[in-house]
């Protein structure tokens, strides 16, 4: 038999494996975190606060952190990601600038995220000294943000046709005008789906904010205050397994880890999909 | 009849003047934003070697704060686990790619995308979870030691780098003219023969890319590894002993050290080499990996 | 008659190629004029000199004077923004944007600053009738412009430039991506519209440019090789390179 189509079979068996041991581990992963998670899962799990040294302690304080943080952190890094996602695709010339700028986004986007908590540790805790915040933990994270921001800003608006930009600036339009009405409309749908993502990895993320906002919680629930400590769900699963207080830290860790899993896939469903019918109405398909 | 002539739009030509600039200001801002961190975190770092000597730092074996700060056990724990992560979970998110980009059905590609998009969703503290209640037990169980260790790091660290692997990989696989692949088969080629021979060669940056890439997740990666290497300052045997990697030491131990002593600044010093080894991927990638998709 | 557009001693370099060499050529008002040309020869270029959509290609360079009006359009005190209000441009192929047809024509009183909803939907239906749609639209001027025809969607290009009150309309070659019937209808729409309206033409058609036309011009690498009335130059043209192309020898 020719050795050739042996080769050729092997390798498509193998790569099918391939394919389907990554859906497996998928499976796996969201099975196991769910299946542990779901039976902890209780509505006085996820609004009571958390207790420290006994059983039976809730999420609730850190739930509600965890949105504050990401809505914060959204405030400070949408306006300047999608700015300067908007300079890089619709007011750049190559130059030297532009480039740097470039380099400098994709250098953001590789810096660990370790790096930018102890930044933010230095700038908003030692140099500041405004200790542990919920604001300074918003700001760190606003930072993790931002290169994600700007890259999907960027790629989004160049999605849109050029015929748009000539159409309207042949129009008479000034070019902010094009950019606002017949840029960003076709554009909305990746920026859309762009925020989804940044915001599952920043509800996902701990190594910014220990150092930052911190691993207590206040002692009034909710607490807007921006300039108390603030623990997220993160933080919280984290905490919760290093220092071992509380006895039901087994329940507690596998309950924060579903709830975690639930809020990022709920975000993806509640913000993709009226984007997704958005597009479509935009586009003319019923 | 006529419309509002150009005086009227001064108000618009005043917008136009004010959003020109904030969008410059904004790219601008995003750059300080970057040497800022270099800056000051580099800034406190470098004070370590008032203290220390500079080869006692990077070679010395010996890490008993506040006498000795050998770093050494951190650096290699740190390219220990990068290692194993890259060495399991390249070959399987390329592997992985190739499937979803030349061989999988529209069905089955059509449910991948949105599926790897969830690997990402899942928190890095969710996967140290999850490595320390399942991974760590059947480890210790096997082996009679504790479990934790590079094995388990690397492993878990190498699932973690599977959507930034396979992602990247399958846009460069897809961005392969077709064209190329036409020529092959009416040459007689096989399937096989295709895509190794002329899609993967084809598309190597991206892949290079798309490894380096995953390389630079895996060694800033810190939750995950600090809930599972051990967190030992001792050089490893073995892939089964406890050790530690500079992420996990830096989380750990920022808390309990004073802004300012030793100890604290050498933790800094760790952040900064972990900013200069991604930055130097990215410039890898930048000027060494991708210029040479121009060279044909 | 006279001159609405005067152009002289042009050239324009993209980078260092010359994409047109000194080209001189009067428009006038109320007149269809069209350009010819085998393709590659500057026909487009041309056409966006005249509302300076080059401006935004990376590297143009124009040298030599275009006149709208008796100003130099490239001029230090001239308004691109305002300029392009009153040039305006149809595009080769269709462009509506993915909105509604109605916010499609209103797009431009839009953004010059119009808000009366009652002058809206006057310019709207006014515009849509000169460019011969109203008929076809009237009862879906609320959905979007991306399920008309590709004729339809030309006319509505044509009818979301009319909104703005421009003074000439450029075309290039507006029905090359059209069939046969919308093409006609386009061409019996210029007709109309140059009652009120100073027209340039681009097509690569030249039934097209002796159906419509008053006044031609032959475009030959960068230059114009001849212009004038088009019946004078269809029968009797002077440049003998001119002749083999109308009669289809060439290149
Ligand atoms: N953006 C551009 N950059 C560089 N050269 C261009 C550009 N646009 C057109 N050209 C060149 O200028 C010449 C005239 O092009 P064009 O005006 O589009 O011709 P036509 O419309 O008559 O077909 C061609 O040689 C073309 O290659
Ligand atoms: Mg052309």
């Amino acid at each position: 038999m020719d050795s050739r189509r042996v080769i050729d079979g092997l390798s498509t068996v193998l790569l099918w494996a391939a394919g389907f041991f990554i859906m497996g581990l998928l499976v796996f992963f969201l099975a196991y975190i769910l299946g542990q998670g779901l039976p902890v899962l209780s509505l006085e799990f996820i609004l009571s606060p958390s207790k420290e040294f006994e059983a039976g302690g809730g999420v609730g304080p850190q739930l509600f952190n965890t949105f504050y943080i990401l809505f914060l952190s959204l405030l400070f890094s949408v306006p300047v990601g999608v700015g300067a996602g908007v300079y890089l695709a619709e007011y750049a010339r190559p130059s030297r600038l532009t480039n740097l700028i470039r380099l400098s986004t994709e250098c953001l986007a590789t810096v660990p995220s370790i790096v930018i908590g102890l930044f933010g540790l230095i700038i908003l805790v030692n140099i500041m000294g405004l200790g542990f915040t919920i604001l300074g933990g918003a700001a760190a994270l606003a930072l993790l943000n931002l290169p994600v921001l700007v890259r999907v800003t960027e790629e989004s608006l160049r999605a849109v046709p050029q015929t748009y930009r000539e159409a309207s600036l042949a129009l008479g339009a000034t070019r902010w005008q094009t950019v606002r009405r017949a840029v960003l409309p076709p554009a909305l749908l990746g920026l859309v789906t762009g925020l989804t993502l940044v915001s599952g990895r920043a509800i996902g993320e701990a190594a910014v904010l220990i150092y930052t906002a911190g691993v207590s919680v206040s002692r009034h629930f909710p607490d807007l205050n921006p300039f108390v400590a603030g623990e997220t769900l993160s933080v919280h699963l984290w905490y919760v397994r290093a220092e071992g207080l509380r006895p039901d830290a087994d329940e507690i860790a596998a309950g924060t880890a579903a709830l975690l899993i639930l809020v990022v896939l709920a975000f993806n469903l509640l913000i993709g999909v009226p984007a997704r019918i958005y597009q479509r109405r935009l586009l003319g398909k019923h | 009849m006529s419309l509002p002539g150009r005086l009227s739009n001064k108000k618009e030509y005043a917008l136009d003047r004010f959003f020109g600039y904030v969008f410059v200001v904004s790219a601008v801002l995003v750059s300080l934003v970057i040497f800022s961190i270099i800056v000051f975190v580099a800034k406190q770092g470098l004070q370590t070697f008032g203290d220390i000597g500079f080869l006692e730092f990077h070679l010395g074996t010996d890490w008993d704060p506040p006498y000795r700060f050998g770093a050494l056990p951190f650096i290699l724990g740190s390219l220990g686990v990068t290692f194993l992560a890259v060495v399991l979970g390249a070959p399987l998110g390329l592997a992985g790619a190739i499937f979803m980009a030349k061989i999988a059905p529209p069905r089955v590609r059509e449910l991948m995308r949105p599926a790897t998009d969830l690997f990402v969703g899942i928190p890095s503290v969710v996967y140290g979870w999850v490595g320390l209640t399942i991974l760590v037990p059947f480890v210790a169980e096997r082996t009679g030691g504790f479990g934790f260790g590079l094995l388990v790091a690397g492993v878990l660290l190498a699932v973690m780098i599977l959507p930034t692997v396979i992602s990247i990989s399958e846009d460069a696989l897809r961005a392969v003219p077709r064209r190329l692949e036409m020529a092959s088969y009416a040459l007689g080629a096989t399937r096989w023969q295709t895509i190794f021979r002329v899609l993967i060669p084809a598309a190597l940056p991206g892949l290079v890319t798309a490894v380096i890439l995953g390389m630079a997740r895996a060694i800033g990666e810190t939750m995950a590894v600090a809930m599972l290497i051990g967190n030992v300052p001792q050089i490893a045997k073995s892939l089964l002993e406890p050790t530690s990697t500079l992420t996990a030491e830096i989380i750990l131990n920022m808390g309990q050290t004073p802004f300012g002593s030793t100890w604290n600044n050498a933790l800094f010093y760790m952040a900064l080499t972990l900013l200069l080894v991604s930055m130097f991927l990215i410039i890898l990638i930048r000027f060494v990996v991708q210029r040479r998709t121009y060279d044909g | 008659m006279a001159n609405k557009i005067t152009v002289r001693n042009l050239n324009l370099f993209y980078g260092d190629t010359q994409a047109l060499r000194e080209v001189d050529l009067d428009i006038e008002q109320q007149q269809i004029s069209a350009l010819i040309g085998p393709s590659g020869c500057g026909k487009s270029t041309f056409l966006r000199v005249l509302n300076r959509m080059n401006d935004l290609i990376e590297g143009v360079r124009v040298d030599g004077q275009v006149l709208l009006d008796d100003e130099d359009v490239h001029g230090p005190e001239v308004d691109v923004v305002h300029l392009r209000k009153r040039v305006g441009m149809v595009f080769q192929r269709p462009n509506p944007f993915p909105m509604s047809v109605y916010d499609n024509v209103a797009y431009g009183p839009r953004i010059h600053g119009l808000k009366n909803k009652r002058r809206l939907d006057e310019i709207v239906e006014n515009s849509l009738r000169d460019a011969a749609l109203w008929e076809e639209v009237h009862d879906r001027l609320f959905r979007s412009a991306l399920g008309l025809s590709g004729g339809q969607q030309q006319r509505l290009c044509i009818a979301r430039l009319l909104a703005v009150e421009p003074e000439v309309l450029l075309m290039d070659e507006p029905s090359s991506a059209l069939d046969p019937i919308s093409t006609l209808k386009i061409e019996e729409l210029l007709q109309e519209l140059k009652k009120n309206y100073t027209i340039v033409i681009v097509t690569h058609n030249m039934q097209q440019a002796a159906r419509v036309s008053d006044v031609t011009a032959f475009f030959l690498n960068g230059e114009i090789v001849e212009s004038g009335k088009t019946d004078t130059l269809f029968t009797r043209p002077k440049d003998k390179r001119t002749e083999d192309y109308i009669t289809g020898r060439f290149g």
